[in-house]
């Protein structure tokens, strides 16, 4: 069965915001809209996302990384959101695996939100409604948008080019090859969920040294040495006061 | 659920200015509101992409700091206090006001423009007053870099080069750089990283960009240039350096006059025609540089030699090869940066055997200026950025200038993989423009033009000075004190107006500049000197008209504010003239087009390009009005299509001619707007392959350059390794320049012309060591969040959900031995004043340095946030604390890089200290009251749904 999924690159994410800020000027006009925001220029201003981007870093200075994690429904294979729904409002869509919320049955009641190990639900205090990503699913089969433009909105407009979307059980989807080729990881394996969005990881590039140190690099270029010698200059590191 | 086509009636190309890239955009609008606004795939610059700043656009539309009328000053300046007035009568007034200090003399009319996309319109109006004092914001924001790198090479960072993304194989980017720019550096990054290039960041923090490094050197703030230096020590050590590039493009072989006392010390050797020389090794002789290439001369680099008029040279190379060795040592420069000499020396071992030992190579055959024809194009893929952390220091100057020398060794200046000029980039170094030179403001005359104000003096003759010496500039630009300030200095314009030094102005015009907050340095005293009276209680700076969109701190502060229309709701021409839109491959340029009506959502706002024409109409000021009085532009659209600098050259570059059919030059096209819009807002023209590389010495792009009058002649565009320029203002400081200007006699200002115009880069401690030392032992500095770079927008409802309030980063270790703790308060203290603020230990700031993002921390009350707003109260603004002056040796300067003026902000240096009180409040606090329409604006629930 298809299940569409965002596939997300690590190694490339600069936690720009991007991808939740035009996420929030889609969604909030088009089909699932509005995404309702609080006290907007008052002390705390909230809202609802749909995406939101968390930083983290590791280690000790100065071996220390940082990662962005954008984060969004992920639109769990075994979604716990949807049994646990008394009114059946979350659904699983068995065509391309998207889960949704029918707004006209949500109560509000929160049961999703309590179930979601990843804390990708959002309530919307206005509407009284559980609100979330919908993977743009009033672009992406929209068919008066052209062909390559029926894609989520935040996969369209990183500028980090971090997002890809597609169908995860298709072999021959971008996303299927990204997933295997860059060892694609989920969120919280263990918990049985599933998650359809996969991460790509860091790696990090280096510079091989080691051949053009065996034959090139050697600290003897004569014209170096020339001016050395004619300014009786050291140049030496234990000469340093 | 319906899906389908019901998100826009209408679908619009044009600009983004949520910051300051230019990205193409296309919006939808329905009725007559925003729905949706989306990178343009088509634009070379984004395509298709847009950042987090350019979604948000929507709310920038309907924030409710808009202002919405004229407004003229009611209450004391700050109070808030104001009236709306009709626009006809705002305009008489800023007509009467801007006319009667015109004719008392057009000095008294300061026309500062900050944020200003449309510099040489602006500059240009500035010019028909015949004012002297126009400039727009570089000399707080990167005029370091970009003179250092203009002077250099021709061109630079940012505007005027990037990386070359697509072919580049290891790129380094060292400073506070990030957004500059924004989606172009991100796409390119990651299209590098996909390649499998290696990207390492240089900075006293890992953040953002960082993140995705592949290796993050940490750096103490102020010291990049050593770190430079040090790398330029190794390559050269290990003979990584591309000596072909620098014999043939370079003047680092001409040989330099070692005749110290007397006025020919540190001036290249020339022959009788006034042609530098070369010492050739094969002829054992002295030659013309200019026949290096032709008589296939092999120029010393390295040696001393006797002329036949018994003058000693060296070449410029030697004497630069002598500092490496003695001075920057990797050892050496690990005691100044704190980067470990191993790191150093192996970072220079894998830029330069990937420089010079990477198999690219583009087949792609050319011709060079000297006639050779090449059958490919050598790659050099590695590359370099660098902003504002390099630019924000007093050493920042010869810091960006080490890293022009720095690409040149490496000989990846515009080679595939380097870092690529951006048309109409380069140019040649000579025929930079130059500030035009008076020798006393009388010959300053109302309606009599001005200009140009801007540019590279050559020496010291060029400047702006009078008989005595004196600045003739308000912002003492292009004096002894900031000789080749390039982009003049808009920090100094509001306290050298306070203090009426070096005279009193009556009209100080503000466009889009947040001069009364984030863009200046000691708030508290700029505030003081805004509103400060004289004894008859009138204001010492008399008059301030502010136009800007928005209900900021500076408006706040202003006695006639005309709002400006939003980018969405006006004309406006992203220009060749100005710094370019362009990119690598090609020249860009491009229009924004109202596609709203501000009117239907109640704002009686226009666009500063139509109040401009008219009150340049009004003043009756030549270029504005024909012989007959009559007024020459209907309107700024008209303006744009019709308005010619010279003869064919006007705003707008493509689709020129009367029939649309010639592009750079032609005749004013009637239709050229609309040819605009049908091509999606933007004007590209793509160069040949060929012509794509090595510009600076590519005989079919400097042709067609000049065919389109982008250069002025054919000739190489030899690059300044040594910078001879910067020694006659050395000559000048020792009191051995033959010309007509001489600098004061002021010891100060003297050491500082002989000690830093160096034409050789050096790296020296910022000035802040000198006078704050141990007692302030941290580096203070700010950046801006990717979120709201270069934004006028912190106030926008959805950026602020990202951050609405800033905090100060430091490392744990070094809070831990000032007992403080994660989250406590403190107080952050220079030696100008102090702000108190919260902590937030994170291990990705290395331990001499505290940070915060700037431009979050508001004045309470403006920008449309209520009072509680925690912009006001738990944020803050660190430029509180950032001095605005210096004291050397008892003489007072404005605080900036004594070569161009660049503010060094990044040089502020304070104590931290847990705070007594930990009341979570700012201090000091600041206040305005909101316009009374803002507050009925600000609404609990925004539910955006058009």
């Amino acid at each position: 069965m298809p299940q569409y999924a965002l596939v997300i690159d690590l190694n490339t994410c600069v936690g720009c915001h991007a991808c939740a800020t035009n996420c929030k000027e889609w969604n909030t006009q088009a089909a699932f809209g509005p995404l309702s925001d609080f006290d907007p220029y008052g002390k705390e201003p909230t809202g609802v996302w749909y995406n939101r981007i968390f930083t983290y870093e590791t280690g000790e200075f100065p071996d220390v990384q940082v990662f962005h994690l954008p984060k969004s429904c992920l639109h769990c294979q075994d979604a716990p959101c949807v049994p646990v729904c008394p009114t059946g409002a979350s659904y699983k869509r068995e065509q391309d695996g998207i889960v949704l919320v029918n707004y006209d049955d949500c109560i509000g009641c929160k049961l999703c939100a309590w179930s979601c190990p990843y804390g990708c639900r959002e309530y919307d205090e206005a509407d009284k409604v559980m609100k979330k990503c919908t993977l743009c699913i009033d672009r992406i089969y929209d068919e008066t948008l052209p062909p390559e433009q029926r894609k989520p909105a935040c996969v369209l407009t990183c500028p980090a080019k971090a997002r890809f979307f597609g169908d995860i059980e298709d072999p021959n989807s971008e996303v299927y090859k990204a997933i295997k080729e860059r060892n694609g990881f989920v969120l919280f394996p263990d918990m049985g969920t599933n998650p359809a969005n996969h991460y790509l990881p860091r790696t990090e590039t280096k510079v091989n040294l080691e051949e053009f140190e065996k034959h090139l690099l050697r600290p003897d270029n004569p014209l170096f040495l020339e001016v050395v010698k004619r300014h009786h200059v050291s140049h030496k590191a234990e000469e340093v006061s | 659920m319906e899906i389908g086509g019901s998100f826009y009636e209408k679908k619009y190309y044009s600009t983004c200015y949520m910051c300051a890239c230019r990205c193409g955009i296309e919006v939808y609008v329905r009725n007559n509101k925003v729905t949706y606004i989306k990178g343009n795939e088509d634009h070379p610059l984004n395509k298709g992409v847009l950042c987090a700043k350019g979604s948000s656009g929507i709310m920038k539309e309907y924030s409710p700091a808009r202002l919405r009328k004229p407004l003229l000053r009611t209450g004391p300046r700050g109070s808030g206090q104001f009236k709306e007035i009709e626009w006809d009568e705002a305009i008489d007034i800023a007509v009467k006001w801007i006319k009667e200090a015109l004719e008392k003399g057009p000095h008294r009319v300061a026309f500062f423009t900050g944020r200003d996309q449309m510099q040489a319109i602006n500059g240009w109006f500035a010019g028909q007053m015949g004012t002297i004092n126009w400039a727009a914001h570089g000399g707080f924001c990167s005029v370091n870099v970009a003179a250092a790198g203009l002077l250099s090479t021709g061109y630079s960072f940012w505007e005027f080069g990037d990386p070359d993304f697509e072919h580049t194989k290891y790129f380094m980017m060292i400073g506070v750089a990030e957004d500059h720019s924004s989606n172009p550096f991100k796409l390119g990054i990651q299209e590098m990283k996909r390649r499998g290039g290696k990207f390492v960041v240089v900075n006293p923090v890992r953040w953002a960009y960082g993140a995705i490094a592949d290796e993050w050197i940490p750096i103490k703030p102020g010291t990049d240039g050593a770190f430079i230096m040090g790398l330029m020590h190794v390559l050269f050590k290990y003979n990584l350096v591309d000596w072909r590039f620098l014999r043939e493009q370079t003047n680092a072989p001409w040989l330099v006059i070692q005749a110290p006392g007397t006025p020919k010390d540190g001036l290249f050797y020339r022959n009788e025609e006034g042609k530098p020389m070369v010492f050739d090794k094969r002829s054992k002789s002295f030659k013309p540089a200019d026949r290096i290439v032709p008589d296939d001369l092999d120029p010393a680099f390295i040696g001393e030699f006797e002329t036949p008029e018994g003058y000693k040279v060296r070449p410029a190379f030697d004497i630069f090869a002598e500092r490496l060795i003695k001075d920057y040592s990797p050892e050496k420069v690990e005691k100044i940066t704190g980067i470990p000499a191993s790191t150093i020396e192996r970072v220079a071992k894998e830029i330069g055997v990937t420089a010079l030992y990477d198999p690219l190579e583009l087949p792609i055959e050319w011709t060079d200026v000297w006639g050779r024809k090449h059958k490919t194009m050598k790659g050099r893929p590695v590359s370099f950025h660098i902003m504002r952390g390099i630019a924000s220091h007093s050493n920042g100057f010869q810091t960006a200038r080490a890293v022009f020398l720095l690409k040149m060794m490496l000989g990846c200046a515009d080679a595939p993989g380097g870092h690529l000029a951006k048309p109409p980039y380069p140019k040649h170094i000579d025929t930079l423009p130059k500030p035009k030179k008076i020798k006393s403001l009388d010959e300053l005359e109302y309606g009599k033009f001005y200009g140009p104000h801007l540019g590279f003096p050559q020496n010291p003759d060029d400047l702006l000075v009078d008989k005595e010496g004196r600045p003739l500039r308000i912002d003492r630009a292009y004096s002894w004190e900031f000789p080749i300030a390039a982009h003049g200095c808009i920090q100094n314009v509001i306290p050298s107006a306070y203090k009426k030094d070096p005279y009193e102005i009556d009209v100080l015009i503000i466009y889009m500049a947040n001069m009364a907050w984030n863009s200046s340095q000691n708030i508290p005293y700029i505030l003081e000197a805004l509103t400060a009276t004289d004894a008859s209680g009138n204001y010492v700076i008399p008059k301030i008209i502010t136009i800007d969109a928005f209900y900021s701190e500076q408006v706040a502060y202003s006695d006639l504010v005309l709002p400006d229309a939003t980018y969405l709701e006006q004309y406006f021409a992203l220009s060749l003239l100005d710094r370019p839109p362009s990119v690598a491959s090609g020249p860009v340029d491009a229009l924004r087009i109202p596609v709203v009506d501000p009117k239907k959502e109640g704002y009686d706002v226009r666009g500063w390009g139509d109040v401009m024409v008219e009150i340049g109409t009004k003043l009756k000021l030549p270029g504005f009005v024909n012989e007959d009085g009559s007024p020459k532009y209907k309107d700024f659209k008209d303006f744009l299509i019709n308005w010619e600098i010279k003869p064919g050259v006007g705003a707008l570059a493509g689709w020129r001619g009367k029939n649309g059919d010639k592009h750079f030059v032609g005749e004013p096209n009637p239709k050229q707007i609309e040819m605009y819009i049908k091509n999606k807002g933007f004007f590209y023209y793509r160069l040949p392959e060929h012509m794509r590389y090595y510009r600076h010495i590519n005989k079919d792009y400097l042709e067609w350059a000049k065919s389109v009058g982008f250069v002025t002649k054919t000739e190489p565009i030899i690059m300044n390794f040594y910078l001879e320029s910067l020694q006659t203002f050395r000559l000048a400081g020792q009191g051995l320049w033959e010309g007509e200007n001489q600098p004061p006699n002021d010891p100060v200002l003297r050491e500082r012309l002989v000690k830093y115009f160096d034409p050789l880069p050096f790296w020296y401690p910022p000035f802040e060591e000198e006078v704050s030392g141990d007692e302030y032992p941290f580096y203070a500095f700010t950046q801006r969040p990717q979120w709201m770079y270069h934004s006028w927008d912190s106030q926008n409802a959805w950026l602020r959900q990202i951050s609405s309030r800033n905090y100060l980063y430091m490392n744990p270790k070094t809070a831990e031995k000032l007992g403080i703790k994660h989250l406590d308060w403190v107080w952050v203290e220079s030696r100008v004043g102090k702000v108190k603020c919260q902590v937030f230990l994170t291990e990705t700031t290395e331990p001499n340095s505290v940070w915060t993002w700037n431009a979050i921390g508001k004045m309470a009350g403006a920008w449309g946030l209520k009072p509680e707003a925690e912009e006001a109260h738990e944020g803050f603004l660190l430029n509180h604390v950032v001095p605005h002056s210096i004291k050397i040796n008892g003489k007072e300067v404005y605080y900036g890089d004594p070569i161009t003026g660049h503010l060094a902000w990044f040089d502020t240096k304070v104590k931290v200290y847990k705070a007594e009180d930990q009341e979570p409040k700012t201090y000091p606090e600041f206040k305005v009251e909101p316009l009374p329409y803002i507050k009925e604006r600000w609404t609990e629930v925004l539910r955006y749904k058009p």
